[in-house]
């Protein structure tokens, strides 16, 4: 939809804020850029409706080089939202919404239920608003006619320059609801710049992450917490983040890779002194090929002659988890695994680790005493 | 007569002079209406212009400025070698005297139309004169009226001194007051003038109210 093609932006002072930028926007999606002020995320993004040209590159849309269209009918075609909201203080917020409609001479009567519609969409009740002036608005109303006022010539692009960064933490949480609302129904596509992770991880489909003016990743929410290419893109997330996260967390950090396995033909006794040798009280039965068959514990051991084999005592595993399993499907499973112990699987059903309740909680109890100490 | 108590001079010399007063008064206000018209209509466009043109704008309120600063009595003198005497060169004096304010307060109007504002309406892509006539324009009206206003109450006073150049106005009643030593000649100019003064600036106050911006 948009692609940027090897696009830079220097200043005359020679100083360059955006360096030979690659991406390319899916259509439907919404797309973050993130990263520390002065990284170029919001040059980048205006360089796309040309409120600042670029130095050298091309930037298309829809195959169409934007430095040969009419800025005007380029704007036209793209919503703009921007933090400062920015609504024109003399006119009614339907006259601030009706504005791009109007100048392109829609008939009266279509602006104004456009205008009802779009009032409706951003949560503003048309009867008790439509006649009044932004300054009556708060910060959060204010930025819902924004929203509206971007969407109002039905564009098929919409660029969001930290819209809700000014917003009280509350009415941010709504206006991110809300446009995520909107957004799936709407599926426009949407550049959104913030400096907030918390924000992008929430609304992104997928964040491209800045640093001087380079692109360090661009990337799903999922790929960039579990895959940070960059040790940057790492520090910015936050380790902490991830690990408050258990869904982010893989299944294999948190395993421990060569658990005790044995196999079904051998007897009770041989399984004590194994498991006494291996310092556990569960023994994984798998075959031959590394396959899992069951599971038995120093406790089904108690009640059975020494040289009963395992293949009769062993009980079938009640839950298992796969290899691309995380952190967060272990812990909704551990509470109702009787023993407490949860083998892990690849994909071909060889036993590759286990997670047991300790190995949970010492993970996570690793993680606190870490972060405590780099607090510290 | 000049034992006579002032009123009593006034009540005579208003009998005798009221047709001339009645129409000095029309060609003072016809002098300030005249020059206020020109001065608007040139000190808008230029207050536009150099607020778009930002290397134009030291140079324009500089020149504006230096005309402010000539005392009115030379600039009226400097005019006449241009124009003659009369009419026409009191309004030109006028009109040169009234520019600053109106120049300024354009300026101001315009520049103070929020950044952000201005950015939105960039962004979605209207032009540069819809900016300027649908934003910034009726954005800045009332302060560029405050200008108009400052300028006319200026303007009112200082066009009593067109008399000295012929070019009429209540100032006759008072330059002749002054030289024949007549008091009551010099109130029947000035209190009229400053009532007019007054009168100006109630109405134009109303005009700049009436277009501050809605909300």
């Amino acid at each position: 939809m948009i692609k940027f093609d090897n696009v830079s932006k220097r200043y005359g002072n020679g100083s360059v804020v955006v360096k030979s930028l690659n991406f390319e926007t899916q259509e439907g999606e919404l797309l973050v850029l993130i990263g520390p002020s002065g990284c170029g995320k919001t040059t980048t993004m205006k360089m796309i409706n040309r409120l600042v040209p670029h130095s050298e590159g091309r930037i298309t849309i829809g195959g169409k080089d934007v430095g040969s269209l009419d800025p005007v009918l380029l704007r036209r075609g793209i919503g703009y939202v921007i933090q400062q909201i920015g609504l024109f203080p003399h006119y009614t917020i339907e006259e601030n919404i009706a504005l791009i409609p109007r100048l392109n001479k829609w008939e009266e009567r279509a602006v104004k239920e456009r205008v009802r519609h779009l009032m409706d969409v951003v949560g503003l009740n048309p009867e008790a608003f439509a006649g009044r002036y932004p300054r009556e608005l708060s910060g959060g109303q204010q930025q819902r006619v924004g929203v509206a006022r971007a969407l109002a010539a039905n564009p098929d692009i919409i660029l969001m320059d930290e819209p809700f960064g000014a917003l009280d933490p509350l009415t941010r949480e709504q206006l991110q609801d809300e446009l995520l609302r909107i957004q799936s129904e709407m599926h426009k596509t949407v550049v959104f710049v913030t400096h907030d992770i918390d924000e992008a991880l929430k609304l992104g489909d997928r964040i491209g992450v800045m640093r001087d003016g380079a692109l360090l990743q661009l990337d799903t929410p999922d790929r960039l917490l579990t895959n940070p290419a960059h040790g940057f893109v790492e520090e910015f997330i936050g380790k902490k983040r991830i690990y408050q996260n258990p869904d982010y967390v893989p299944i294999t950090d948190i395993m421990r890779d060569h658990p005790a396995t044995t196999q079904p033909y051998r007897t009770a006794g041989m399984a004590v002194s194994f498991m006494r040798k291996h310092k556990t009280d569960t023994l994984i039965i798998t075959d031959g090929g590394g396959g899992l068959l069951g599971i038995v514990s120093a406790y089904d051991l108690h009640s059975v002659g020494g040289d009963e084999t395992l293949a009769r005592i062993m009980k079938p595993v009640a839950s298992v988890l796969a290899d691309t399993a995380t952190a967060k499907d272990a812990l909704k499973m551990i509470g109702k695994t009787p023993l407490g112990v949860i083998p892990v699987v690849d994909g071909g059903g060889k036993v590759v680790g286990v997670v047991t309740r300790g190995s949970l909680l010492s993970f996570f109890a690793n993680q606190w005493s870490e972060e405590d100490s780099i607090e510290k | 007569m000049r034992s006579e108590p002032l009123w009593a001079q006034i009540v005579q010399q208003l009998n005798m002079r009221w047709p001339d007063l009645l129409q000095a008064l029309l060609q003072h206000v016809q002098l300030v209406i005249v020059s206020m018209l020109i001065a608007a209509a040139v000190g808008i466009p230029l207050g536009v212009l150099i607020t778009r043109a930002r290397s134009l704008e030291a140079p324009v309120l500089g020149v504006a400025g230096i005309l402010q600063t000539i005392p009115s009595l030379a600039l009226l003198g400097f005019m006449i070698p241009l124009f003659g005497i009369g009419i026409k060169t009191a309004i030109a004096a006028l009109f040169l005297y009234s520019l600053l304010p109106i120049i300024r307060n354009t300026v101001t109007g315009i520049n103070n139309v929020d950044a952000a504002t201005l950015e939105a309406a960039r962004g979605m892509g209207m032009t540069d004169s819809q900016i300027l006539l649908k934003v910034q324009f009726p954005l800045a009206l009332n302060v560029i009226m405050a200008g108009i206003r400052t300028a006319t109450v200026i303007n009112v006073g200082t066009a009593t001194l067109a008399a000295f150049i012929g070019g009429g106005g209540l100032g006759d009643f008072i330059f002749i007051g002054i030289s024949r030593n007549i008091d009551a000649l010099v109130l029947i100019g000035a209190v009229p003038a400053a009532l007019l003064a007054l009168l100006f600036d109630r109405l134009l106050g109303i005009l700049e109210k009436a277009t501050a911006p809605a909300g």
